[in-house]
């Protein structure tokens, strides 16, 4: 009883003060103006997705299927006409985009380049074939050549600026010089740097008992990592409350502007 | 008995009586219209020099790899860079890997460019690559050959030498560029700038990212990447150190993230407050049932 009687109290005050807004002409009206009409859409979302701070309802359900919806279909548009069509077309057949959609585009592409883009256009079909009753084997002959590109081009980059350069990154020299003189605040810098790398690692290590002088770095790595965890912690929150600030901007300022 | 976790102030408290709080923090600074001065990072002193010692004329890809979800954090630096890049007189080439940021560069080539610099003209001064599927593949694609990587710009005119877009003469690829500026909320975004444009081909990168994100990409400051924005304070810091440089920014358009970090301030508080409650709450109780036993 108390639960349905704080959701009446609250939406009908937010429904009181839209209603007094609306007519005091403060607000746009959405019947008038086309762009007051998406304000009015984006704040009605907005509140049906906040609305789940107070529990799973059908307003926030419907809201979150919108978006699925609407996001998905925005994506497989955006792919075909920035995509398929300039990309894949625009080489195997120029002809096609720029008659039919006006692109412009080279039309001088050599025979050579054109036959080659028949492999991503089979390639694609084929991925499509794992709707069909038998073609989900031929399906996965483009998912392994996706697969494995993907692989390759990423355990070379990997390798080259993760793997090797972030070693290279962590050999720094324990004492900076500057002006003749130590650098107090690198130096130090650079001594938290590499102790609390090796403190990590030795957390890390599981061959041998962790006693003596690996127990005592293992132990700290313990709270390098819990410091760092903290640290990530701080970042998330103040990107979760960016965005907390950004809608409450939104319905404050650009919707029921009270502020 | 089971002692409670601090997890468990709900009990005490309620989770609504905290949501309640976080909304009063954010809300409040903004009626009161509370904000802080921001003192810059030596990384964002970093990141705004590398911009400063741009030449007039000098060629920048600027990435828009987030979309409205994100919003919040990244408008605002991705409104600084476009600001200053401007002002500089840059080239810049944006584009974006994200398929919803394409929304995001028209806005702020409307927003920033147009309005606020209508002498920078389209085709010369900047152009909207727009939206690439592909992901680093598209990247790596533009090291070799950035026309083919984006064969026409938003409007369907060609990037190549027959498409009346002067500021593409003379680019073959991501390795004529002077620098790479990214802001990115994600996968793909300023790890895959680094990782397949700005390390092999050896072009300076600085970025923008989302707070979430920003602790996983700072190893790679500064020997792969000059410096990073993470998320809203760097954000700040930055808009912070334009209005110092360059005191006719100072309108309500160039202080959103400014004004943005006084509630993030004050909700920040709320947040230490809150696990603090919840601990003593907690040590007071397993005091207490210790007692009893």
């Amino acid at each position: 009883m108390t639960r349905r009687l704080a959701i009446a109290i609250v939406s009908l005050s937010l429904l009181l003060l839209v209603l007094i807004r609306a007519s005091t002409g403060v607000m746009a009206n959405p019947f008038n103006d086309p762009r007051a009409l998406g304000s009015w859409t984006a704040a009605f979302f907005t509140l049906c997705m906040l609305s789940f701070l107070y529990g799973d309802n059908p307003f926030f359900r419907f809201a979150e299927h919108v978006f699925v919806g609407v996001s998905a279909a925005y994506w497989m548009i955006m792919a075909f006409w920035r995509a398929i069509v300039p990309n894949l077309l625009g080489n195997l057949a120029p002809e096609i985009p720029v008659a039919l959609f006006g692109m412009q585009l080279p039309l001088d592409v050599p025979l050579t380049q054109r036959l080659i883009y028949v492999v991503p256009l089979v390639l694609g079909l084929l991925l499509l074939a794992r709707f069909l009753p038998r073609g989900r084997t031929l399906s996965t002959w483009a998912l392994a050549f996706t697969v494995g590109t993907t692989a390759g081009l990423r355990l070379v980059s990997y390798l080259a600026t993760d793997f090797m350069a972030q070693i290279s990154n962590s050999l720094q020299p324990l004492i900076v010089l500057r002006d003749g003189g130590i650098d107090p605040g690198r130096t130090f810098s650079a001594v938290i740097l590499i102790g609390g790398l090796l403190c990590s690692l030795a957390y890390f290590y599981f061959s041998r008992e962790r006693r003596g002088a690996l127990g005592v770095a293992s132990r700290i790595g313990i709270w390098v990592l819990m410091v760092t965890f903290g640290a990530g912690f701080g970042f998330t929150v103040m990107g979760r409350v960016a965005l907390l600030v950004g809608r409450m901007e939104f319905l404050l300022r650009d919707w029921l502007r009270v502020l | 008995m089971r002692s409670r976790g601090p997890h468990e102030v709900e009990g005490v408290v309620g989770r609504r009586v905290i949501y309640a709080l976080m909304l009063l923090a954010v809300v409040a600074p903004m009626v009161w219209r509370i904000s802080f001065k921001e003192r810059p990072s030596a990384m964002t002193r970093d990141i705004f020099a590398a911009i400063e010692a741009l030449p007039p004329g000098a060629r920048v890809v600027l990435s828009y790899d987030f979309d409205p979800a994100s919003e919040p954090e990244m408008k605002p630096m991705g409104d600084a860079f476009s600001r200053h890049l401007a002002l500089k007189q840059a080239r810049i080439f944006y584009l974006t890997l994200w398929p919803l940021g394409q929304g995001e560069i028209d806005m702020v080539t409307r927003r920033v460019l147009a309005s606020e610099y209508p002498e920078y003209r389209y085709g010369t001064d900047y152009v909207n690559l727009g939206f690439m599927s592909g992901n680093e593949g598209v990247i790596s694609v533009a090291m070799t050959d950035l026309k083919k990587g984006f064969p026409t710009d938003v409007h369907n005119a060609s990037t190549g030498v027959d498409g009346g877009l002067s500021i593409m003469r003379g680019i073959d690829n991501l390795r004529n560029m002077d620098l790479i500026v990214d802001v990115a909320a994600g996968y793909p975004g300023l790890r895959e700038w680094i990782q397949y444009a700005a390390v092999p081909g050896r072009i300076p990168i600085i970025g923008g990212s989302s707070a979430v994100k920003s602790p996983e990409l700072f190893p790679y400051v500064p020997a792969q990447c000059l410096g990073i924005l993470a998320g809203i304070k760097g954000a700040a810091e930055y808009e912070q150190l334009l209005l110092e440089r360059y005191p006719h920014f100072d309108r309500p358009e160039s202080r959103v993230a400014l004004e943005r970090m006084g509630p993030q301030t004050v909700a920040h508080l709320v947040v230490m407050l809150l696990i603090i409650a919840g601990n003593m709450i907690h040590l007071t109780r397993r005091r207490r049932e210790g007692g009893a036993a």
